[in-house]
């Protein structure tokens, strides 16, 4: 029975070998080229002084839910700025930024896809399970070997990680949408591109959102396990008080990663919801448009009236 | 006048299921819905109808019937296992996809039970939906549909969204989006069957007044009766995935086509759809104005009843005589009959509906007398009749209806006759 033993890890080696041998310079130009996202955001979110950031952190808090919400994330900023931690949140910032943004990109039209087809959506659904429940160091490795140590395997890895609830979520959302509504698109003769554009994308854009929120939200987890491998940031500091058993740098980490959870959590949970100064906004438009309609109307009525006046 | 068809079906089977194909084969052998359950469910049977141009062709079944397939392979939102769908000429069965939306957008229309409104946009845009989707600039669509808005009676709401309107006019809302594409044909699923009992009325009415005023063929779906019964030109009614039977709403009351359709039209308001028409029975108490009264009382007594009418030439008519009057008429030696006749006879037009029989057949003794335009005797409507026809009492045997009952007794009659006779 000794001798029985499937050599998958073996496996799996020689083929990261093959694609780091073969396939490196597609690799290295994706590192380039998330470095480069990255780092640019850094900078925007960096080179201001902290005040400015905060500023304008609090500004979108009360326009999302109001005074109580803005104060406090005002005073949840300042803290982090007081226990001298504003650099890596505004690096660990940048990261879930970036990493949210690709996650989502990714993840809406393939949700579309699977609620459109039964066999993407079978396809997908393991997948996602896959990368979901895999230890999340499993794939740091190969991820590690592929981008070599830094912030884009720190991205990669969020990426993978918080793709999940985005994919499902819209697939949830789309085919959630009343189906008579959708025939009635197709009753009209619709084109499937308009009937999505027009009709699912608005009605599962609640659900849509909840999904984006959750995409955020796991990013925000993964910036620890991202600092392991070199992606710095709040991470960076975790990790490094967890080596020197420094328990006050590990709270003053930790707590300044609940800080921004809380806070983006908040604030993305805002927009799917249709509440606060954004929705009334948005409201305000839509009846601006609505009135403006009017007048184009009574416009056109007077013009009518003018005329048939004219001829008599 | 030549009618032409705007909508027909040909041999329409819907099979789903893994096995459709098979499924039908088996169905066109003859096999029975429940025998082929292992390859599919079998909702619509061997479906064929045309739809003539401006009617209202309702398809009325319970739940399960199939009607809902039925209507969604008219429109190709459902492809048909088997069989064939012509819509104004053109053919929708195994055409593109790009060309079965061309069809959509040029030819049938949709209003959908769940009215089906588009919840982010307002009433106004909602309306115009099947326009911008036409391709109609924004100004002209908008303009076509604020008159449609208007023409449904939702003027002022326009600008609202649908969430803040009640179902019924929201309903409204989903039959202006459908009028306003502006098609020939027009597909309506169950349309009132979410509105309360009043709305639903109001509603029918509307669609039977907008029919007239803008002649469009609707195709109506309905599981009720007597909404069936009310908007119908014609009915088709369907079970378990087969038309059972054709025909206009009479057709159906009067001549049921099996046991089926006969139990289902039981409950049906038949005061509203039967007609003076289809029940009034030939009148045989008539006597015409230039036979005298001797002529009437003969005619009383021989069919033994108080009163005849009295009908002038051509049928046309002049009234009824009582028998008391009559036979003091004849002691009297007159021989004028138009004297003593009474002009004050209740007379219907023979497409009343029975409901409009009921109150004057309370006051009245003699039967209702059912006459044309040009006041001939058509027939008559004793109260028993009446009754029966409301009732759904088939009669069996030749029972004499004989109203009202005689008041002089026959002997007297006879002896008038006799004695007057033989003087003159």
């Amino acid at each position: 029975m000794n001798d029985f033993r499937i050599p998958l890890g073996d496996l799996a080696k020689e083929a990261l070998d093959f694609v780091t041998d073969n396939l490196g310079f597609i690799f290295s130009a994706l590192r380039d080229f998330f470095l480069g996202i990255y780092e640019s955001v850094e900078w925007v979110l960096i080179t201001p002084p902290f005040w400015v950031i905060i500023v304008i952190a609090v500004v979108f808090a009360f326009l999302a839910r109001g005074w109580i919400f803005a104060v406090g994330s005002a005073l949840a900023l300042v803290l982090i700025v007081g226990v001298d931690q504003w650099e890596n949140a505004m690096e660990s910032l940048a990261l879930i930024l970036v990493a949210s943004a690709i996650a989502i990109v990714l993840s809406i039209p393939l949700g579309v896809a699977a609620a459109r087809s039964n066999v993407v959506s079978s396809i997908v659904r393991p997948v996602l399970d896959f990368m979901q429940t895999t230890p999340a160091f499993v794939y740091l490795i190969p991820a590690l070997l592929l981008f070599r140590v830094g912030v884009v395997p720190g991205i990669i890895a969020t990426v993978i990680f918080s793709l999940a609830p985005g994919v499902r979520l819209t697939e949830l959302g789309i085919r959630g949408v009343d189906s008579e509504v959708v025939e009635a698109g197709q009753a009209f003769g619709a084109s499937p591109w308009r009937i999505l554009r027009q009709i699912q994308l608005p009605l599962a854009l609640p659900t849509i959102m909840a999904g984006v929120n959750q995409v955020i939200m796991l990013s925000l987890s993964m910036v620890v396990i991202a600092g392991m491998v070199g992606a710095g940031g709040l991470g960076g500091d975790v990790v490094a008080s967890l080596n020197r058993i420094d328990v006050g740098l590990g709270v003053e980490a930790g707590v300044s990663v609940v800080i921004l959870a809380i806070y983006l959590d908040r604030l993305t949970s805002a927009f799917g919801q249709k509440r606060g100064f954004f929705s009334s906004i948005a409201a305000r438009v839509t009846s601006g448009r609505a009135s403006a309609q009017q007048d184009r109307e009574i416009a056109i009525l007077a013009e009518g009236h003018k005329r048939s006046t004219s001829v008599l | 006048m030549t009618e032409t068809i705007a909508v027909r079906a040909e041999h329409l089977y819907k099979v789903f299921g893994r096995r459709p194909q098979e499924a039908v084969q088996q169905l066109t052998n003859g096999a029975g819905r429940d025998t082929i359950a292992s390859l599919g469910t079998a909702a619509v049977i061997d479906a064929s109808f045309d739809v003539r141009t401006g009617e209202i062709f309702v398809v009325m079944g319970l739940s399960g019937s199939g009607k809902s397939t039925l209507i969604r392979m008219l429109n190709g939102l459902l492809e048909p296992t088997s069989g064939s769908v012509t819509v104004g000429g053109e053919g929708i069965s195994n055409v593109p996809a790009a060309k079965l939306r061309a069809v959509r957008r040029s030819s049938v229309s949709m209003v959908f039970q769940h009215f089906a409104l588009l919840p982010h946009r307002t009433v106004i845009d909602n309306v115009a939906y099947g326009l911008e989707i036409q391709g109609m600039s924004r100004t002209q669509r908008l303009e076509k549909a604020a008159r449609i808005v208007e023409l449904v009676g939702l003027s002022g709401w326009a600008d609202k969204l649908p969430s803040q309107l009640s179902g019924g006019m929201q309903q409204r809302v989903g039959l202006a989006r459908a009028l306003a594409a502006d098609t020939d044909v027009l597909l309506m699923d169950e349309a009132f069957s979410a509105l309360d009992p009043l709305i639903r009325r109001e509603m029918q009415e509307q669609l039977l007044e907008l029919q007239a005023e803008l002649g469009k063929t609707i195709i109506f779906i309905t599981h009720d009766l007597n909404e069936a019964m009310f908007l119908g030109d014609r009915i088709a009614v369907m079970r378990d995935g087969r038309i059972v039977q054709i025909g206009t709403p009479e057709d159906i009351l009067t001549d049921p086509a099996n046991d089926y359709v006969a139990q289902f039209v039981q409950d049906v308001d038949r005061s509203r759809v039967l007609t003076a028409a289809s029940v009034m029975e030939p009148a045989r108490a008539v006597v015409t104005l230039s036979a005298g009264p001797r002529a009437a009382l003969r005619t009383m007594r021989d069919v033994q009843t108080s009163a005849v009418f009295v009908v002038g030439r051509d049928r046309v008519l002049a009234g009824a005589v009582l028998d008391r009057d009559a036979i003091k008429h004849v002691r009297a030696g007159r021989t004028d009959l138009i004297a003593i006749v009474d002009a004050e006879v209740t007379t219907v037009s023979p497409d009343a509906p029975l409901l409009d029989l009921v109150e004057p057949s309370i006051g009245s003794t003699l039967p209702i007398a059912v006459v044309d335009e040009r006041g001939r005797l058509l027939g008559v409507v004793p109260r028993v009749t009446l009754l029966a026809a409301l009732g759904n009492f088939t009669q069996t045997g030749e029972l004499p209806i004989i109203e009202p009952a005689p008041t002089v007794p026959e002997v007297l009659i006879t002896d008038a006759l006799a004695t007057e006779g033989s003087a003159s």
